[in-house]
């Protein structure tokens, strides 16, 4: 790692304010930046660290919204959400690992917003409302592509609010060795109708299947998504799997997620 | 260089670091815990595991400066006060849950983590929670029956392998 200063400051405020000096960069549970900064990929100037942020920590219900800090871990996700919104608090708990899932928090992994990760389709299936120190940014305008958000320079996300659905599961087909989703699929029944959103399989990031959506809110059935094919999207194409074989998985987990949702 | 403050297998230390500073940098070279084992450096492989405020977290992922006042058990700390080995590092000896011994330390403080949490796990439960742990030897059938052991159930049917 090349050397830089590290803060730890214990409001948002002195935070955004650290985030100011030239090449600050913030840092969450570190879960993606430790491993990055090793590999000289990054350069700052400054850690802002976020973990004393008590302000930016918890879980809470607000109505028929959760509300989770940005600096919430997924281990605590995992216990608090599971009797107000149980589909996130598995995607949550089967993060990784468990030393993992003890560091990483729900904001550093937005802000990253790996194609594989598993809570940008959480947040986008569930219409979820991206709040940071300076505005609220609704999840379908938030992510804009691979690592890439709508989050200016020295933004922090405070809290996410997620608006609880009547019926949701996530299913994830892992990657065996990273663990990271190949494809997975987080499917969420509104009194509105139903959102799908996938992660994992395309190119531009976690994105909606907008055509499984129609046919899920029309009739809410596995059968309902059997035979359409997630054709519009820029599929990803490794050695893991072809763009075929992820379209394939995101028809097969989409009907998965819905019959697990009940 | 700034300072970090923590208390270590119940003990208060402290030390100068750099801010890339890695709390198992600080635990090994400044501390001289050389029990916390780097295996893989890149998070993957989970010999570097410790509690930090009873949580496992992988010390190789964690800036020494960002667990500042800190609660922090090593493999040094899950021995009996007289010595003797404690009661998960005895089951990994009484059924050979090691074979070269480099993952143990972390497979010792992770176990050690879903038993504080879960007394009586099932073995799905132990093999989850073992997921970022990797034993190079692929000990892991005799590890499991290790981890069930120490939490009190019988796994004389479980045949050694």
């Amino acid at each position: 790692m090349y050397a830089f200063d590290f803060v730890r400051p214990k409001t948002v405020a002195d935070a955004v304010k650290a985030l100011q000096a030239e090449d600050a960069q913030a840092l969450g549970g570190g879960q993606t930046l430790i491993p990055t900064l090793k590999q000289r990929l990054a350069q700052p100037s400054v850690l802002v660290s976020l973990t004393g942020i008590d302000e930016m920590k918890g879980v809470c219900r607000d109505g028929d919204v959760l509300v989770i800090g940005g600096g919430t871990l997924h281990a605590t996700v995992a216990r608090e959400a599971r009797a107000h919104y149980p589909a996130l608090a598995a995607l949550a708990g089967n993060i990784g690992d468990p030393a993992v899932r003890n560091r990483g928090t729900i904001g550093g992994s937005l802000a990253n917003n790996d194609p594989s990760a598993c809570y940008p389709s959480a947040a986008l299936a569930s219409g979820a409302t991206i709040v940071t120190n300076s505005r609220k940014i609704a999840a379908d305008d938030y992510f804009q592509g691979m690592f890439t958000t709508a989050l200016e320079p020295g933004e922090i996300i405070t809290s996410v609010r997620l608006p609880i659905p009547q019926k949701a599961a996530y299913v994830k087909f892992e990657q065996p060795a990273s663990r990271f989703a190949l494809v997975g699929v987080f499917v969420a029944k509104y009194a509105g109708g139903v959102r799908v959103a996938v992660t994992g399989a395309s190119n531009n990031g976690v994105f909606r299947w907008t055509e499984a959506e129609a046919a899920l809110s029309a009739n809410f059935s596995a059968g309902a998504v059997k035979g359409l094919k997630a054709t519009a999207a820029d599929l990803i194409a490794d050695l893991h799997g072809t763009a075929a074989y992820r379209a394939h998985l995101i028809g097969v987990l989409t009907a998965r997620a819905v019959a697990a949702a009940g | 260089m700034p300072k970090v403050t923590m208390r270590v297998n119940g003990r208060a230390v402290s030390g100068e670091v750099e801010g890339r500073t890695l709390l198992v940098q600080f635990l090994r070279e400044g501390q001289g815990l050389t029990g916390t084992h780097v295996g893989c450096d890149t998070s993957q492989c989970g010999a570097c595991t410790v509690h930090v405020n009873g949580a496992q977290v992988k010390s190789c992922t964690v800036f020494a400066l960002d667990v500042d006042g800190a609660e922090v058990t090593t493999i040094e700390g899950m021995a009996n006060p007289d010595g003797t080995l404690g009661r998960i590092q005895q089951a990994f000896q009484d059924h050979h849950g090691l074979q070269c011994g480099f993952c143990t330390p972390g497979m010792v403080m992770a176990a050690a983590a879903l038993l504080a949490e879960n007394p009586k796990p099932t073995e799905a439960e132990v093999r989850h929670h073992l997921e970022g742990n990797i034993c190079r030897c692929t000990g892991y059938h005799n590890i499991v029956k290790a981890v069930l052991a120490a939490s009190g159930q019988d796994v004389s049917a479980i045949a050694a392998e």
